[in-house]
């Protein structure tokens, strides 16, 4: 038996093993392909008069398959090639020979800074091109020409602009974060982006080898266009010249290869504008990807990495689907998971794709002060440090930023729509047409403003999406003129308003420093012009097929399991016609449990209408378990039950003849006995008017106690209503277990009374118990059991009395037993102790107490043998009659 | 004691019953059965319905899921808004975003209850069904009616269905109304600051309710395998939730990669797809098919369990 159960185990742990070591094997990770780097300077010779030898510091990374197509990465301004190394090692994963190097200036590299310069960083970078077609791991599209791309972040993408616009050996370009135009970017409107500059200038003055100088590591001409712009705040023509030589749009019109452009959210460096810019003049390919980060925000995350290894893939290696050249921006949700917000991604069809909103402000025409000096001025950011100092992790830390703005009282004016209806998701620059003036009598000179547009939230906070600010500078007022904001990714929820601000200082600017008052108000349609860029939400992916067809075969077999229940419900009945009115036939019944005793074994008896039978045995006789078969609880191991010829099974409909009262109530506590008692025979399904409730409950005699909850009962009141619940419906066989357990003498008395009476009305009543009186004085039958066996069956008389046989009790024994042999017809005749037991035949008991009483024999008791007694004390010995 | 002075059984109920008895014949059907009985009138959903019902344990699970959105509420008028620094926190975006609007606040109430009070209430709801009938010792004489076996896991899971359905439904229901009386019916703002109408967004909510439905289907298949295979209600309670929280525990640990997509509570908030204005159908697909799959084989197990094993309570 152990061993035929152990199979089905093994097996199944064996199926078990195979299904995870397959799920691990179908899941294996990929081995991650190798890359090998080696660090190497190469010699370049640039300058005006191409005559200045500089060692460029570098690093080349090999892919696993050489020839292979290169991409050079560039870093940004004060990086090293070292910052490259993740990004660089990644592309060679995916199959690129990668240089990543340091700039001139930077690093390990020699020369001076020279800002993207065609002279400088852009020769050395076309002699980077000229050592990849030297190199055997390259591939080549024709002697001396690689297949090549180039990427960089900020400086190092301006790099890759500059570098295609001039070098047609470039096939692809993936610049992040950069400039169109420099002197648009760093004075922007005619404004100098004080603080900006001041930072990015700083960092590269110390180091590099050099001795501390007022210029660090720039290029004299570099140094004195800085030190012109810090010190007067203005640019001149001669600055303006050497930015406008050294930025990519100086060669975007030549771009014709494959350009994705990466722009950042949150960048007051290098705003959307910037990239606006190089997507419409950039002659290629374009496609343009906006993300929530950038110079304030943080470098780019995972996705968009693949994105630009997606990009070089396919122009370079034609590996992959093809990108396209559509435009999708990533919008930023409030809520954080796990300390970064979470973001969506838009995809519009093409770049830039907006749709125009117009949305009406209101504000009077309103006066605004600069303050002599520019002092105090107002707050939009900390740049270049938003990120740094709040919280470090890039974007977690721009919705801090973005409401650190404060606008000073006096210096600003301030024009507010209408809450918005719906969501307002602006993704660009939205335009203002504003008029300035000056007061009467006041000076009406250059005038310096700075304008920004507010989020603000139905309970008053305001956020500055992006921390950005549009500054202006007008040479003569009165004047009408259209601003364009920053540009911005902000989805506008509804009930916040839309609020422009007019200021005339910003921390981050070189502020005007003579007094000045003006004027502002709004001209025009008096509206601000949004931009909406309608597109699909990028999650892609439609319904899989899988585990759709998954769903239907579960269902399906859910159904056809069904079906085959219902089928199998209607098997026949298992009917022996002969024992349809007998109420119980016990046949060969046993049920046995592996590795433990066997609780019935072979027991047979009948019980027949009109009897009350009981089944008497000592405690775990198997009384229970018989009873537990006979209700279908149990299934037996072998034999049968029928009651009325039907056999029994789980739920054979024959069981509804049977009312049972086995080991325990069963009732449920949080209900009165009453309702116990309703909702048992409401579950039953039968008309109310077969319960009899109302009897049963007269039998149970609970009184008032019948209403109240049955978990207050005490254990004799739950067994009278347990014994009434079982004659609900009056059943044709009625089954107790231990009836009287818990009843006083009197109700017991009473109880034994109810059982003879209702089997004396044609029903028939099986009672167990494990006391002899009990079932003498009950029943009209018995079955005794021990151990599972039947010991005996019959009628009470005929086991209890025995058919003759008497025992009498006298003084001499010997003397009394050879009296009775003597006597005539006498059976035989045995002496226990005082006792001695006699077959009388057909001898009358009165006679032969007669016989003796001569002999001299004194007689103290005389009467039938009880034979069921000595029977049942042989087997239960003495603890049973406690 | 006054309780035992009126037990007792009058002479004469005992002449009514035999009265009964003496008039009242059975009358018997070709299946053996009294004429009356139909195994498929047995334990009827109205019967059971009454019996849970009627139980303060379902009382006070659903009057509980009805509060809560009350509950909630008050945290949120009780907790300090951000001063005026405008100094915002990640908690207060959280607050803002549940508070947008009577469609946030329903959807924050579902976030904040799925990976675990909507699991207990489903597994109360599963596992007590059959084990509870077990420990009052009722389930014996429910099955001694008979109420066939199969019948009986079915009018019971039927039940058990109901009431956790109606739970689950009483939650947002009750949350929405909340919601609309103190938020508005405003647009339903999701995590990533999609917004959407309301009607599309009710639909949404709507559909977010049927998913999370589907997706504990597995939580009650497994809580009523528990249920019939132990006599202790809390065992089959505590021990589908535990099996629960071990699936969240495990999925949490991304170093399992793919493997978690076995696990069954690894698409449990697939329903957040359908909060954007485009829906992603590909988890909540993967996630019915998960839950479904292992609700099937849970389900057969009890089935196969309960109508063979013997019933000894």
């Amino acid at each position: 038996m152990s061993v035929k159960r152990r199979w089905p185990v093994l097996a199944a742990v064996v199926v078990l093993l195979l299904g995870v070591a397959g799920t691990l094997w179908v899941n294996r990770t990929a081995p991650v392909p190798e890359v090998h780097s080696r660090d190497l300077l190469i010699d370049v010779v640039d300058g005006p008069q191409h005559d200045q030898a500089v060692q460029i510091d570098a690093t080349f990374y090999l892919p696993p398959t050489t020839p292979a197509p290169a991409v050079i990465v560039s870093p940004g301004f004060g990086a090293t090639k070292t910052s490259l190394a993740e990004d660089a090692t990644a592309l060679a994963r995916r199959g690129f020979a990668v240089l990543a190097y340091s700039a001139r200036g930077f690093g390990r590299s020699t020369g001076q800074i020279a800002l993207n310069s065609p002279d400088y960083e852009v020769a050395d970078a076309h002699q980077l091109v000229d050592w990849l077609a030297r190199q055997p791991e390259v591939q080549l599209d024709k002697i001396g020409d690689p297949r090549v791309g180039v990427t960089g972040a900020s400086y190092g993408g301006a790099l890759s602009l500059l570098l295609a616009g001039t070098d047609p050996r470039v096939d692809a370009i993936a610049p992040v974060i950069t400039y169109n135009d420099l002197s648009q970017a760093l004075v922007p409107g005619g404004v100098f982006k004080k603080a900006w500059a001041g930072a990015l200038f700083g960092s590269a003055l110390t180091g590099g080898g050099q001795a501390p100088g007022a210029c660090g590591r720039f290029l004299p001409e570099v140094c004195q266009a800085y030190t012109e712009l810090a010190t007067t705040g203005r640019a001149g023509e001669q600055t303006i010249d050497l930015l406008k030589r050294n930025s990519p749009a100086s060669v975007t019109s030549s771009i014709t290869v494959p350009t994705l452009l990466v722009q950042g959210e949150q960048d007051t460096l290098f705003g959307l504008d910037q990239a606006d810019a190089n997507a419409r003049q950039v002659k290629g390919r374009v496609k343009v990807e906006w993300y929530p980060g950038g110079h304030d925000g943080g470098p780019p995350g995972d996705q968009v990495r693949a994105d630009i290894g997606d990009w070089f893939g396919f122009h370079l290696a034609h590996t992959g689907t093809d990108p396209g050249t559509g435009f999708s921006y990533q919008v930023q949700g409030a809520f954080r998971a796990r300390g970064a917000p979470l973001t969506r991604t838009v995809t519009a069809p093409a770049y830039p794709g907006a749709e125009q909103h117009t949305v009406a402000l209101t504000g009077p025409i309103q006066p605004v002060v600069n303050p002599p000096g520019g002092s105090p001025a107002s707050v939009s950011g900390l740049p270049g440090l938003g990120a740094a100092l709040l919280g470090g992790s890039g974007t977690a830390a721009t919705g801090l930023a973005g409401s650190l703005a404060a606008d000073l009282p006096g210096e600003s004016a301030v024009f507010t729509s209408a809450p918005v209806d719906s969501q307002l998701l602006i993704a660009g620059s939205p335009t203002v047409r504003l008029s300035v003036s000056a007061p009467p009598g006041a000076e009406s000179g250059s005038t310096v403003l700075f304008a920004k547009l507010y989020d603000v939230g139905p309970d008053g906070r305001r956020t500055l999406p992006g921390s950005a600010v549009t500054p202006i500078r007008l040479d003569a007022v009165p004047a009408e003129l259209t601003v364009t904001l920053p540009g911005i990714v902000r989805p506008v929820a509804a009930g916040h308003r839309l609020q422009l601000v007019v200021t005339t200082t910003d921390q981050a600017y070189a502020n005007q420093t003579e007094p000045a008052v003006r004027t502002i108000g709004l001209a025009g349609n008096s509206a601000l012009s949004v931009p909406v860029v309608p597109g699909s939400s990028a999650t892609g992916s439609g319904v899989p097929t899988g585990p759709l067809v998954g769903i239907a075969v579960v269902l399906g077999l859910g159904l056809l399991a069904a079906i085959v229940g219902l089928v199998r419900r209607r098997y026949a009945e298992d009917l022996d016609p002969e024992l349809a009115e007998v109420p119980m036939v016990i046949t060969g019944l046993t049920k046995s449990y592996p590795g433990r005793l066997t609780a019935v074994q072979d027991l047979s008896f009948r019980v027949e209408r009109g009897q009350v039978l009981g089944l008497l045995g000592p405690n775990g006789a198997g009384k229970t378990t018989t009873l537990r078969m006979l209700m279908g609880l149990v299934r037996p191991t072998e034999g049968e039950i029928r009651v009325f010829g039907h056999r029994v099974h789980a739920g054979a409909p024959v069981l509804s003849r049977v009312g049972s009262f086995v080991e325990g109530a069963g009732f449920l506590p949080h209900l009165s006995g009453a309702a116990n008692l309703r909702l048992y025979w409401a579950a039953t399904g039968r008309p109310a008017e077969h319960a009899h409730v109302e009897q049963a409950l007269e039998i149970a005699g609970l009184g008032d106690a019948i209403r109240r909850r049955v978990g207050t009962y005490s254990q004799g009141m739950r067994q009278r209503l347990a014994i009434a619940q079982a004659m609900l419906g009056l059943p044709d066989l009625l089954v107790l277990d231990e009836p009287t357990n818990g009843l006083d003498p009197p109700q017991i008395h009473q109880m034994r009374d109810v059982l003879r009476r209702y089997a004396a009305t044609g029903r028939t009543v099986l009672v167990s118990s494990h006391l002899l009186s009990e079932v003498e004085q009950s029943c009209t039958h018995v079955v005794v059991m021990h151990k599972g066996k039947l010991v005996a069956s019959g009628t009470v008389e005929e086991i209890g009395a025995g058919s003759g046989e008497a025992s009498f009790r006298v003084d001499r024994v010997t003397e009394a037993a050879r009296v009775l042999r003597e006597l005539n017809g006498t059976g035989p005749v045995t002496v226990e102790g005082q006792v001695v037991h006699a077959d009388l035949g057909s001898t009358a008991r009165s006679a032969a107490v007669d016989a003796l009483v001569r002999a001299g024999v004194a007689v103290e008791q005389a009467g039938p043998r009880r034979r069921l007694e000595d029977a049942f004390l042989q087997l239960v010995g003495e603890e049973a009659r406690s | 004691m006054s309780e035992q002075h009126g037990v007792h059984t009058d002479p004469g109920a005992i002449a009514d019953l035999v009265d009964a008895a003496e008039q009242d014949h059975t009358v018997v059907g070709r299946d053996g059965a009294v004429s009356s009985y139909r195994a498929r009138r047995t334990l009827r959903l109205g019967v059971e319905l009454r019996r849970q019902l009627r139980r303060k344990r379902t009382q006070l699970t659903l009057g509980f899921l009805a509060v809560l959105p009350f509950l909630l509420l008050i945290a949120f008028k009780i907790a300090p808004t951000s001063g005026s620094t405008g100094q915002r926190t990640a908690s207060s975006a959280f607050v803002d975003l549940a508070t947008a609007s009577g469609l946030n606040f329903v959807v924050f109430a579902l976030f904040a209850s799925a990976s675990f009070l909507l699991v207990v209430v489903v597994a109360l709801f599963f596992g007590d069904t059959v084990a509870s009938e077990a420990s009052w010792s009722s389930l014996k004489y429910l099955l001694a009616m008979p109420v066939p076996r199969g019948r009986l896991l079915r009018q019971k899971a039927l039940v058990s269905g109901l009431l956790a359905l109606g739970g689950l439904v009483l939650l947002p229901a009750v949350a929405l109304v909340v919601g609309l009386v103190w938020y508005g019916s405003g647009e339903l703002v999701s995590t990533t600051g999609e917004a959407l109408p309301f009607g599309t967004g009710l639909g949404r909510v709507a559909l977010a309710v049927a998913y999370l439905a589907v997706s504990l289907v597995w939580v009650a298949g497994l809580a009523l395998l528990l249920s019939v295979s132990t006599d202790a209600p809390l065992g089959a309670v505590g021990g589908a939730v535990l099996v629960s929280i071990l699936s969240q525990i495990l999925d949490s640990i991304t170093a399992l990669g793919d493997l978690r997509e076995y696990l069954p509570t690894h698409y449990a908030f697939a329903w957040s797809d359908l909060l954007g204005s485009e829906v992603d159908w590909g988890d909540m697909t993967r996630g019915v098919f998960s839950s479904l799959a292992f609700g099937a084989v849970f389900l057969a197990l009890a089935v196969r369990r309960f109508t063979t094993k013997d019933i000894t309570s």
